[in-house]
């Protein structure tokens, strides 16, 4: 059976609801903001009373029900009586509308369109204010640690050293190989229209070495390594283990911080060398394999189409890139906010804000060099 | 514990917020050198604010804290830190650092702020492991063992500088009646055998009973403290029906 209301105005000023029929989650029922609607339409009622002795069955759907129309009457000033209804029904009703009351103490108001976006920017402001403080305490723990005045943990520096280096290898192998493969078969195309397909060569060689080297092995190490060290600093926020170090006296970012922005940067230049050489070693692959170029000729090319310049520009990439990784990713790890899902936003940001900071970097290197003709 | 004892924390007109949002006004209270002083009241009061703010991590709004009648919040960052090196804290969840062995986190305060030799600091960490009675446990990383045995663990190195002042976040939080019992126990055993002062935030009123001199009733409907006492003779003494309806978990 259907859940059913009728609403009985015979009283003088007082409203009596009588509810009928099943009243389940499963089964059909009213809507209570249409019957508030209804209700609040009419003049002159005072008071608002029940009666359930038509309902044959009922769960926490009539009580929900109850619960918002009593809500949306007292909000209009209609006194409601529910003395009539089932006890059950009362007990829970009398609870819930109880624990509303202190649940609504001290909210922050919305505000109007203005304040939100006052707010909203002056968040933003604040965002940036505390990476530039971010960046200043990392400044006076260098110049701290190069005076000899941190506490440096050698050992635990070698593994973060060995994660963010040797164990990514494979991974920023695969990776170039195919980039330089990729390189190559663009090239082969274009080339092939002039015959200048030796040119491959140059291509992938200056390509990889300038900068796809770079890019390749700063992108991977954003989602591998960058990624890691905000998840690794936002749980220690979580379990309070930053908090321990600060009431020792001891800086997070001198003891947390620093060991890992130093082993991303020494390694990514090792790592972006590699890349290149892996990266030469695809485009020679296709070119000598597929393409039927001679090997000696690609080396030779390869060789003389290399300049220290370029190898200067790819290593300032990956120089710029390991400080945006690192920073990246323990900036939001530090600022990560006591839960699971604040760890899981602080993991996504630090990814998200390197690859982007790598990506406009990227263009201002390029630009500075093509104005100084390097 | 004594009348005449002087006090080695003043709590001066202190208002605490979180965010925007005020938590707390106008706390006034001090705790006497060598006493076991209770932050106690409901949950969500203000109490582990109020910690933060007793041990530096997070600056009033107002007011001050006084130790040894100096201002804290008051003073450079050198010598805020000074100051918290008397400190020792055991955080809720027992914060033991995670990349390290329990013995590598009792040794690392005493690495960084004592002249003690490698071996001594190795026999000073088996000490503080033992008292803690977790003796022989110095290889282990906190993931390897339990959720009391982290806590004892995190309470060693928080005893590793031989500290002033003792700071509990709530130590009973997640534990099994036993355990919480040993913590207990342990909390008078320190203050007897190391002479400090220990400042306690729970809501166990087990505990609260068996190891507290003095105590804060923290109200939040009120925002503010409502009464400073003896645990027992607040129970016997008090007229405030807040204190009453928590001493006595709401069975009056």
């Amino acid at each position: 059976m259907i859940g059913k209301i009728d609403l009985d105005y015979s009283l003088p000023k007082t409203l009596c609801v009588r509810l009928k029929g099943d009243w389940l989650i499963a089964s059909e029922i009213p809507k209570s903001n249409e019957v508030i609607a209804q209700i609040t339409q009419t003049k002159d009622i005072g008071q608002l009373t029940f009666d359930t002795s038509e309902v044959d069955k009922w769960d926490s759907a009539m009580v929900a029900f109850l619960f918002y129309l009593i809500r949306g009457c007292e909000h209009k000033n209609i006194k409601v009586n529910f003395q009539k209804l089932p006890p059950g029904a009362q007990k829970l009703l009398i609870l819930a509308l109880k624990v509303n009351e202190n649940a609504s103490i001290d909210k922050a108001e919305d505000g109007s369109f203005f304040t939100r976006v006052a707010d909203k920017v002056l968040k933003r402001l604040d965002g940036m204010l505390s990476l530039v403080n971010f960046l200043g305490e990392i400044a006076i723990a260098f110049s701290r640690l190069i005076t000899g005045r941190v506490y440096f943990r050698w050992d635990e520096f070698m593994v973060i050293l060995q994660r963010c280096g040797a164990d990514a290898l494979l991974l920023v192998s695969l990776i170039s190989v195919l980039v330089g493969i990729i390189l190559a078969f663009i090239g082969a195309t274009q080339l092939e229209l002039f015959g200048a397909q030796i040119y491959i060569a140059n291509i992938v060689g200056i390509g990889m070495v300038r900068v796809m080297g770079a890019m390749m092995a700063s992108i991977l190490m954003a989602g591998r390594t960058g990624a890691s060290f905000a998840a690794e600093l936002g749980l220690m926020q979580t379990n309070e283990e930053i908090d321990a170090l600060r009431t020792l006296g001891v800086s997070p970012v001198e003891f947390l911080v620093i060991p890992r922005i130093l082993a991303l940067v020494i390694m990514m230049p090792l790592l972006t060398l590699y890349a290149d050489l892996m990266g030469i070693l695809g485009g020679f692959i296709v070119s000598t394999g597929l393409l039927g170029l001679n090997s000696v000729e690609y080396w030779q090319h390869t060789q003389s189409s290399i300049t220290l310049s370029n190898l200067w520009v790819g290593l300032i990439h990956s120089f710029v890139f390991g400080v945006i990784i690192a920073v990246a990713g323990c900036f939001r790890g530090m600022q990560c906010k006591r839960s699971a899902v604040a760890v899981g936003e602080a993991t996504t940001s630090a990814v998200v804000s390197a690859i982007i900071s790598i990506v406009i970097a990227t263009a201002i290197i390029t630009y500075v060099c093509q104005v100084l003709g390097v | 514990m004594e009348e005449s004892a002087k006090p080695i924390i003043q709590v001066k007109n202190l208002d605490l917020s979180y965010g925007d949002y005020p938590v707390m006004r106008n706390l006034n209270f001090s705790v006497n050198k060598g006493d076991i002083f209770i932050v106690m009241g409901v949950s969500g009061c203000g109490k582990s604010t109020l910690l933060k703010s007793l041990i530096g991590l997070q600056e009033p709004s107002a007011g001050e804290v006084l130790y040894n009648g100096i201002n804290f919040w008051a003073q450079d960052e050198i010598t805020q830190q000074n100051i918290m090196r008397g400190f020792g804290v055991l955080y809720q969840g027992g914060a033991l650092w995670s990349s390290f062995t329990l013995g590598e986190n009792v040794a690392l305060p005493l690495q960084l702020y004592s002249n003690l030799s490698v071996g001594q600091i190795r026999e000073v960490v088996e000490l503080k492991l033992a008292l803690v009675g977790l003796s022989g446990y110095g290889d282990f990383y906190p993931a390897q063992i339990s959720g009391g045995m982290r806590k004892r663990a995190a309470l060693a190195r928080a005893i590793a500088l031989d500290p002033e002042i003792i700071f509990f976040d709530e130590p009973s939080a997640g534990l099994d009646p036993i355990s919480s019992r040993m913590l207990d126990d342990l909390i008078l055993q320190l203050r007897d055998t190391l002479g400090a002062t220990i400042v306690v935030v729970s809501h166990e009123l087990a505990s609260i009973f068996a190891v507290g001199d003095q105590a804060v009733f923290l109200d939040t409907e009120s925002k503010s403290m409502i009464t400073v006492g003896s645990p027992k003779e607040l129970l016997a003494n008090s007229k405030d029906s807040r204190v009453i309806q928590f001493l006595t978990r709401g069975v009056k």
